[in-house]
């Protein structure tokens, strides 16, 4: 298992569903403040990783 | 249809400190106890079956269950970080889990993902003694 990708994406669902229940009662809004969380933590990541691009790392 | 609220039934807050002590043990040894204890059973089992889930697939990763080294004081931060998840961290050290390969190209995904996972249980640990002492 070593698509940094899905690892990614796996690590965000977790840490949002964490997140999400911790922060909204209801299940609707958890799902939906869930969803929410993993399209930022993914865009994010994604984003920067595109800006890092051209930096000699 | 109306959604169902997993606060339905909210429990009295504790307001004995043994059984709050108590709670916040339960909370670190078992992720989502806490909740599970107050009632809130939903939240209880997404907590254990996502930290439970994130502390699995970062030793499948070959990351590390860091020691608690003073001299080194990052590494002495991650123990404790890695000590939040309670039982299965105890139960990772006890059987010789967590040895970390560094060679992995996983090593670093692992470690975070067992590190995160030991710093969520600290958050769903207060997040219990919030509702149980009725702060939340």
């Amino acid at each position: 298992m070593t698509s940094h990708l899905l690892l990614l994406v796996l690590f965000a669902v977790l840490v949002s569903a964490v997140f999400a229940t911790l922060s909204r009662d209801e299940p609707r809004a958890q799902l939906r403040a869930g969803a929410i969380m993993v399209a930022g933590f993914v865009a994010g990541a994604v984003l920067l990783g595109w800006l890092m691009y051209p930096l000699p790392l | 249809m109306a959604s169902k609220s997993t606060v339905a039934a909210r429990p009295r807050p504790v307001s004995e400190p043994g059984t709050l002590v108590l709670l916040c043990l339960a909370a670190w040894a078992v992720p989502g106890a806490g909740h599970l204890w107050l009632g809130r059973a939903q939240k209880g089992i997404v907590f254990f079956l996502a930290m439970t889930l994130m502390f699995t697939v970062g030793l499948l990763l070959d990351g590390r269950l860091f020691p608690f080294e003073l001299s080194e004081p990052l590494v002495a931060l991650a123990a404790m970080a890695n000590a939040g998840l309670g039982l299965p961290w105890v139960l990772g050290r006890t059987f010789g889990l967590g040895a970390g390969v560094v060679t992995e190209a996983t090593y670093e995904y692992g470690n975070c993902y067992l590190i995160v996972a030991g710093l969520l249980n600290f958050l769903v640990i207060l997040d219990a003694f919030d509702i149980a002492s009725g702060r939340k």
